[in-house]
């Protein structure tokens, strides 16, 4: 395609054709204002803060859809259309809640950094203003109607990334809202729970159900041993909600700030993984030698298992009988914990802090508690817990490195790197083949299944057997690569799946993009996953079966992988869904 | 009419919508067909049911979401049973400027139902319409084919009176 040259604000830009005013303007350093655009979603145009000038244009463009021409002259911030864009803001203002200091997303959100930017200083206009009850059905979301500005980033990312389409508009003009089909209350829905509607909103229009409540009651109650386990991907971006550089894991601080919040045992969900990669590469295994049923599909990720259970309900025989890292260390705590330190399960309060907002539903799963109680209390994602040791006024920056409790806080590097998109591989893998010829192999680092591509193949040959694996990450990417499967075009022996962009590490749950972030920035996602992978190189372990505490497990406990006491307390089933996934 | 010949009859329908839906279905763009289908479902069934909303949205593979906004969006597609007597009340900027408002807000009180609602015996159904190209009449209302020009508020129970005795002929 050809280039062409126009001018942005008396500068001389040549960007190819096709290029928006928006992009060529962010080439050369100038941030016009933005709400509804984001880069990895189509555009839309209903917001009209990017407006600029374009000479010979009767009126003012939306810089976010109007593609550059040769020797367009284009001005982005003359008096008028400062004074022009702060209209458009404080209209939008006039139609959301004055609450912001009693907002959850207070100093988190956009709309606010917006309307400071472009200089709304007072509120000129007061007109009617929508009111709405929140839909709290969910275990996972709370959706708030009344916060929402109408960007539709949520209705496109639901559709255009994850493929799942709950979201919808009802009705027109002032009456419009951002919806499920027929207002069902969202429990009902399609909606997977990924959260990622929280991370692209620019308002809080979308929240988690926020657990911080239970979880402090909890830890207030003397009669309750609280304990709590830590998913791979929260380390890799706590830091982020202090202010500390992005892609350095903040373990030992995260560690000692639980124990400060006054958790009585601090575990790692990575034991949890690597337990996870015992019974699954165990499973890989066996279903190869007795004819399947192939492919093997992951089954970490609840908001995957949920879309699978609504789009693919022909699949769930392929899917892991593995419960989640999660899952299996809650059940541990309950069972063997419990019974190792003499303590009364049900006394035992077990919270688990996750990247995820969809572990909040997991946890609600009724199959994967005891009649009497669930195995997991509580799920807090990221956010919560860096708002906890705010409001416990613990100064992260300032806490010295601690360990995690043993036993059922130790893990292996394998543990780690499910936080990322091609972990879980990966980490099977370097068990798998362990299992198959009896040694470690000899490159520990599969590099194949890692990055952000979104479907990524491998074949690889251990002991004259094939197998063929693939990676997807982001629901969207999941329904392709499932699509392949269906129709015989790709065949497979294994899968993993994650529910959202770049693995956990991109979770529903995880820090609010920062003040010069986009969500879901790519880059982002890459330097959190490094923090993983440093940390794997890092760790004296690398192998999920030299986890001498996960052995110890076995030993004492379980037997072997796929044991009976395994598949009763490890292992769980799946349900196909309703309404079933359109496609 | 009997009970078979009125399940006859909606098993026609069903498969008369599925026809429809195979002729203006195209595969490489499927929003194309959604408002032709919805409109056809509409002429159909009198209005959108749920089942035929979420069997458009399967057969063209576009998220139930998606058709429920679209059905929603305009004014012409009705979410519940229309009443024997649908009443369009023209809000289009002619008629709103001579008072269109105050029609509307008149045939609520006197119906007790707001617009895009149905009276619980079933005989009348408000409407809002944007412009029925009779600005001249401004402002103007149509029950069934009927037009009713340069309305006053207290011309309402009257004209509501003729149709409720119509009923009772």
């Amino acid at each position: 395609m050809s280039d062409v040259t126009l001018t942005i604000d008396g500068r001389s830009v040549t960007v190819p054709a096709g290029t928006t005013i928006m992009q060529a303007a962010d080439k050369i350093g100038i941030h016009i204002p933005r709400l509804c655009y984001h880069p990895q979603l189509s555009i839309e145009g209903a917001c009209r803060v990017c407006v600029v000038e374009v000479e010979g244009q009767r009126n003012l463009v939306a810089s976010c859809a109007f593609p550059v021409a040769d020797g367009m002259v284009v001005r982005t911030a003359t008096p008028e259309i400062r004074q022009i864009r702060r209209d458009i803001v404080e209209l939008i203002l006039d139609n959301h809640p004055m609450d912001c200091q009693t907002c959850e997303r207070d100093g988190n959100c956009e709309l606010q950094r917006l309307a400071y930017a472009v200089g709304v200083r007072e509120r000129l206009y007061e007109g009617e203003r929508k009111s709405y009850k929140p839909d709290t059905s969910s275990p996972s979301l709370i959706r708030d109607p009344e916060k929402c500005i109408l960007c539709h980033r949520c209705v496109r990312l639901c559709r255009e990334i994850q493929h799942v389409g709950v979201l919808g508009y009802y009705g027109r003009g002032f009456n419009t809202v951002i919806m499920p089909a027929y207002d069902a209350p969202f429990q009902e829905t399609l909606c997977t729970t990924c959260g990622q509607c929280i991370n692209v909103c620019p308002t809080a229009a979308f929240l988690e159900k926020p657990h911080t409540d239970r979880v402090l009651d909890a830890l207030a109650d003397p009669e309750k041993f609280v304990v709590v386990q830590v998913a791979p991907s929260v380390r890799a971006a706590i830091g982020e909600g202090f202010g500390m550089p992005l892609g350095v894991a903040q373990t030992g601080r995260m560690v000692a700030a639980l124990r400060l919040l006054g958790f009585d045992k601090v575990f790692d969900t990575q034991f949890g993984a690597d337990l996870t990669v015992m019974e699954e590469a165990s499973e890989l295994v066996q279903r190869i030698k007795s004819g399947g049923p192939l492919p093997l599909i992951t089954s970490c990720s609840p908001a995957w298992v949920k879309f699978c259970e609504h789009f693919f309900p022909d699949f769930l025989d392929n899917l892991s009988t593995c419960k989640s890292p999660m899952s299996m260390h809650s059940a541990i705590v309950k069972t063997y914990y419990a019974q190792k330190m003499g303590l009364d399960p049900k006394k035992i309060y077990s919270v688990a802090v996750m990247c995820c907002t969809a572990k909040k539903f997991e946890a609600e799963r009724p199959e994967l508690g005891t009649p009497e109680y669930p195995h997991t209390d509580a799920v807090i994602t990221t956010r919560e817990l860096i708002w906890m040791i705010k409001s416990a006024g613990i100064n992260f920056k300032e806490l010295n490195e601690e360990d995690f409790d043993r036993p059922l806080g130790e893990s292996s590097g394998a543990g780690t790197i499910f936080g990322a998109t091609g972990g879980v591989m990966e980490a099977a893998l370097r068990t798998g083949i362990w299992m198959l010829t009896g040694s470690n192999p000899s490159d520990v680092e599969i590099t194949p299944v890692r990055g952000l591509d979104g479907i990524k193949t491998m074949e690889t040959e251990i002991k004259g057997l094939k197998l063929r694996c693939a990676v997807a990450h982001g629901l969207g990417n999941a329904y392709r690569l499932m699509q392949a499967v269906r129709s015989g075009e790709m065949k497979l022996d294994f899968i993993e799946i994650m529910g959202c962009p770049g693995g956990c590490v991109g979770g529903g749950g995880q820090p609010y993009a920062g003040y010069d972030a986009v969500p879901l920035d790519p880059e982002i996602l890459r330097l959190r996953a490094e923090a993983l992978y440093n940390e794997d190189r890092g760790k004296p372990r690398r192998f999920a079966h030299e986890n001498p505490d996960v052995q110890q497990l076995y030993k004492e406990f379980l037997g072997h992988p796929l044991s009976e006491k395994s598949h009763e307390l490890l292992h769980t089933f799946y349900y196909r869904r309703v309404p079933p996934g359109i496609g | 009419m009997g009970i078979q010949t009125s399940v006859v009859s909606h098993c026609e329908r069903w498969r008369e919508l599925d026809e429809f839906i195979e002729q203006v279905r195209d595969p490489e763009h499927p929003q194309g067909a959604l408002i032709p289908v919805l409109h056809h479902v509409q002429e159909l069934f009198g209005y959108l049911p749920q089942a035929a909303m979420n069997h458009v949205a399967q057969k063209l593979n576009i998220p139930t979401a998606e058709v429920f906004g679209v059905a929603t969006f305009y004014s012409y597609f009705s979410l519940v049973p229309k009443g024997k007597y649908n009443i369009s009340v023209c809000l289009g900027t002619a008629c709103y400027v001579k008072g269109a408002d105050r029609i509307m807000k008149t045939l609520q009180e006197e119906l007790g139902i707001g617009p895009k609602q149905t009276t619980p015996d079933g005989l009348f159904s408000i409407q809002d319409a944007r412009c029925v190209g009779a600005c001249s009449l401004a402002p103007v209302m149509m029950i069934n084919n009927d037009v009713y020009g340069q309305l006053e508020p207290a011309q309402i129970p009257e004209i509501l009176a003729k149709y409720r005795a119509k009923r009772n002929e």
